[in-house]
C-alpha cells in the first residue's frame, strides 16, 4: 500500500507545531466567515490568499483548506439556531434543525450536525486518499483533448443540473470564459478585448470576482431582505454531545447514503449545495420517519450535512488531480496553487509528493481540529451573530475591499469588487448561477489553451476529440449532459401530451 | 406609508430584460474584438480570436432567447424585482459603500474605513457617539496593525498617516 506510507509521510509534514497552529486559526476563521452574513468559504478563502503568499505553499494551503473547512462547519450553526443558513449547502439543514433548536434541542441538533459534517468529511478524504493517486496516475496519459473534454464534461455537468435555468448558466458561464480572454493573449502575444485601457492588459482576476460576486452581492442581499437575528440559545455539554452520538449510529444508514450522494456530487462538479438537498430528499424516501422529516428529526438533519460537508471535501479531489475544481471555493485554491507555482494536475502527484500527501494528511487532522472548535465554542460563535448588523455589514465591506486591494496592490481592483458586487447582487436575483461564472473565469485559459493544442496537434479537425474510446466517451457524456435539459423538457411534454 | 414601500420599485421582467439586454451588448463586443483580432484558422493555428468568438457567440444566443422569453412571461412582469422599501435598504449600503471606496485613494483605506463604520454605526444603528468612536476607530487600528505590523501587507495610507510618520 503506497498510498499508506505516503499519507504517514504526509502527516510527518502537517504534523508541525506551526502548521497545527494555522490548522487551528484557519478553523476558526473559516467557522466566523460561515456565519458571518456576506463572507463565505470561496470569497473568504479569496481575501486572505494574498496574505499567504510569503508562506511555504504546504503551510498556505493548509491554513487555507482549514478555513474551508471551517466554513463548512459553520453554515450549521446559522442554520439550526437562526433558521439562516449562513451558506447555501445549509439550507436544507435549516428544515429539521431549525424545527429541533425550537424543540430546545439545539445541542443535539448540532452535536448531530457536526458529527455528520465530520464523517461526510472523513469518508470523502479516505475516498481522496484511495482514490486520487490512481485518478492522478490514469490522467498522466492525457494529451490536450482528454483535458479539454474534461473540462467540456465539468462546463457540461453544470448545465446538465441545473435546475430549469440551462440557458442562464451557460450565459453565466460564457461570461466567465469572455472574462477569461481579456489581456494579452499567451499564445499569440495579440492584446484581447481590452479596448486601450492598460489596467485591463493582466486582464480580470477572479479573487476580485469572487469577492465582489459572492462578498459584497451578499451584503446588499442580505440587506434586503431586513434580517434580524433572532435565534435560540446555543448550550452544548458533554451530556448533550454523548447523548447525541448515542443515537447517530441508528443512522448509519442515512449516513452511508448521502455520503455517497456528497461524494458523487462532490466529484461531478454539482457541488455541495444540491448534494444536500439530494440527500435530505433521499434520506426522506428512505426513512421509516419519512413523513416526520421537516418537523425536527436529528435524521434530517443528518443527511444535508453529511452529503454537503462529504461533496465540499471531494471537491478537492478533481482539482488535485486533474486541475478542475468541483467548487467555487477549490476554484480559489486551485487559483492558490497557481500563484504559488505550483501546476495543479497529474504531475503533482509525481513532482510534488511532499506537498500533495502534506495537504491530504491536513485534511484529516484539520476536520478533527474543527469538530473539536465547533463543539467547544459555539456559544461564541452563535454570539458573533448577536453584533448588530449595522456594525458587522460595513466592517465586512472593508475586509472585501482590503482582500481585493492586496491581490495586486490596485485600487482598479477595489473599484471593480463594486462592480463586480452590483452585477453579483442583480444576476442572483434573477437566477443566474454565479459558480459556474466563476470556475468558467478560473479555468478559461487553461481550457482554451487545451481545445487549441488539441486543435493544433488535429490540424482543425473536431474529431479529435472522439479519436479514442476515452476522449470520446468523455465528449458523449458530456454533450449528452448538455442537452439533457432539453431532452427532459420533451420528456414533461410528451407525458403531459 | 407600508403601501407605497411594498409597490415595485422594478418589475422582475424589466430587470430581465436589462440584464439580458446588457449581457447579448457583451456578447457582441466580444464577437466585434474576436473578429478584429482573427478568429479563423492561420496557418500556425487558431487566431487569438478563434475560442472568444464562440465564447460571445453562445453569450449572444442564450440571452436573446432568455430576453424574448421575458418579453411574453405576465408571471415576471406583476413580479417585483425589489420593492421600494427593499431598494431603499439596498441603496443605504450601496451608496455609502461607493463613497467610501471613493475615499480610500485620497484618505488612505484606515481613515476612509473608520468614518464609514462610523457613518454607518450613527446612521443606521442610531449608536450615541462615544461607541460609534470607540468601535469605528478601533476596527481601524486593530486592521492597521494586523496589516502593517503583523503581515506586513502595506494598505494605501493618506494624509493622516502622513502627518503620524506612519507610513
Amino acid at each position: 500500500m503506497a498510498e499508506i506510507s505516503s499519507l504517514i509521510q504526509g502527516f510527518g509534514i502537517a504534523l508541525t507545531p506551526f502548521n497545527l497552529m494555522l490548522m487551528f486559526i484557519g478553523v476558526v476563521l473559516g467557522v466566523i466567515i460561515g456565519v458571518l452574513p456576506g463572507l463565505g468559504g470561496a470569497n473568504g478563502v479569496a481575501i486572505l490568499l494574498p496574505l499567504t503568499f510569503t508562506m511555504p505553499p504546504t503551510s498556505a494551503i493548509i491554513m487555507l483548506s482549514c478555513i474551508y473547512w471551517g466554513a463548512l462547519f459553520g453554515g450549521a450553526i446559522t442554520s439550526i439556531l437562526f433558521n439562516i443558513p449562513g451558506e447555501p449547502w445549509s439550507v436544507a439543514t435549516t428544515f429539521d434543525g431549525y424545527p429541533l433548536a425550537q424543540k430546545g434541542r439545539a445541542g443535539s441538533a448540532l452535536t448531530a450536525a457536526f458529527t455528520s459534517s465530520f464523517v461526510g468529511a472523513l469518508v470523502a478524504v479516505v475516498l481522496i486518499t484511495f482514490l486520487s493517486p490512481v485518478v492522478a496516475k490514469f490522467a498522466l496519459q492525457f494529451g490536450p483533448p482528454e483535458f479539454f473534454a474534461v473540462y467540456l464534461l465539468t462546463f457540461c455537468a453544470f448545465v446538465g443540473m441545473s435546475k430549469g435555468q440551462a440557458l442562464k448558466t451557460i450565459a453565466s458561464m460564457m461570461v466567465g470564459f469572455a472574462l477569461a480572454a481579456v489581456g494579452l493573449d499567451t499564445v499569440t502575444g495579440t492584446l484581447r478585448l481590452t479596448f486601450g485601457f492598460t489596467e485591463l492588459l493582466q486582464g480580470f482576476d477572479f479573487l476580485i470576482a469572487v469577492i465582489g460576486l459572492f462578498g459584497i452581492g451578499e451584503i446588499l442581499l442580505t440587506l434586503e431582505e431586513g434580517l434580524a437575528f433572532k435565534g435560540a440559545n446555543a448550550k452544548i455539554n458533554l451530556n448533550v454531545v454523548l447523548e447525541t452520538w448515542r443515537e447517530l449510529p441508528r443512522y448509519w444508514l442515512t449516513s452511508l447514503r448521502s455520503s455517497a450522494v456528497g461524494c458523487f456530487m462532490g466529484i461531478v462538479p454539482g457541488g455541495a449545495t444540491p448534494a444536500s438537498f439530494m440527500a435530505y430528499g433521499v434520506a426522506k424516501r428512505f426513512s421509516k420517519d419519512g413523513e416526520k422529516f421537516g418537523a425536527g428529526q436529528v435524521e434530517g438533519v443528518v443527511a444535508p450535512e453529511t452529503a454537503a460537508h462529504a461533496a465540499g471535501t471531494s471537491a478537492l479531489l478533481p482539482m488535485l488531480t486533474l486541475g478542475v475544481p468541483g467548487s467555487p471555493t477549490a476554484a480559489v485554491l486551485l487559483g492558490g496553487l497557481l500563484i504559488w507555482g505550483l501546476q495543479p494536475g497529474p504531475l503533482l502527484f509525481q513532482e510534488q509528493k511532499d506537498f500533495v500527501w502534506g495537504l491530504i494528511a491536513s485534511m484529516y487532522l484539520g476536520n478533527i481540529a474543527g469538530l473539536i472548535v465547533v463543539l467547544t465554542c459555539v456559544p461564541l460563535f452563535a454570539a458573533i451573530l448577536r453584533v448588530p448588523f449595522s456594525i458587522i455589514a460595513p466592517i465586512i465591506i472593508v475586509i472585501c475591499a482590503i482582500g481585493a486591494y492586496t491581490v495586486h496592490n490596485s485600487m482598479f481592483d477595489v473599484y471593480l469588487m463594486m462592480v463586480f458586487g452590483v452585477a453579483g447582487y442583480v444576476l442572483r436575483k434573477l437566477d443566474y448561477p454565479l459558480a459556474p461564472l466563476v470556475l468558467a473565469l478560473v479555468l478559461g485559459d487553461r481550457a482554451e489553451s487545451a481545445f487549441r493544442q488539441a486543435m493544433l496537434g488535429s490540424q482543425g479537425a473536431v474529431s479529435v476529440f472522439f479519436s479514442n474510446a476515452l476522449v470520446g466517451g468523455m465528449t458523449t457524456l458530456a454533450l449528452v449532459l448538455l442537452f439533457w435539459p432539453l431532452v427532459q423538457a420533451a420528456l414533461r411534454k410528451a407525458k403531459v401530451g | 406609508m407600508d403601501d407605497h414601500n411594498d409597490r415595485p420599485a422594478a418589475t422582475t421582467r424589466t430587470l430581465e430584460l436589462v440584464v439580458a439586454a446588457l449581457l447579448f451588448l457583451l456578447g457582441a463586443v466580444v464577437i466585434y474584438d474576436s473578429v478584429r483580432v482573427g478568429a479563423r484558422w492561420a496557418e500556425d493555428g487558431p487566431q487569438a480570436g478563434y475560442f472568444p468568438f464562440y465564447v460571445g457567440l453562445l453569450v449572444c444566443v442564450t440571452t436573446a432567447v432568455v430576453f424574448f422569453r421575458a418579453l411574453g412571461d405576465k408571471a415576471k412582469a406583476a413580479k417585483a424585482f425589489v420593492t421600494r422599501g427593499a431598494f431603499r435598504q439596498v441603496l443605504w449600503m450601496l451608496v455609502p459603500s461607493l463613497v467610501y471606496v471613493g475615499l480610500i485613494k485620497p484618505l488612505g483605506i484606515y481613515v476612509a474605513s473608520t468614518l464609514f463604520i462610523g457613518f454607518f454605526m450613527r446612521q443606521l444603528g442610531r449608536y450615541p457617539w462615544l461607541k460609534v468612536a470607540a468601535v469605528a476607530i478601533g476596527v481601524s487600528v486593530v486592521f492597521f496593525l494586523l496589516f502593517e505590523v503583523w503581515f506586513k501587507v502595506p494598505l494605501p495610507k493618506g494624509p493622516l498617516e502622513a502627518w503620524l510618520r506612519l507610513d
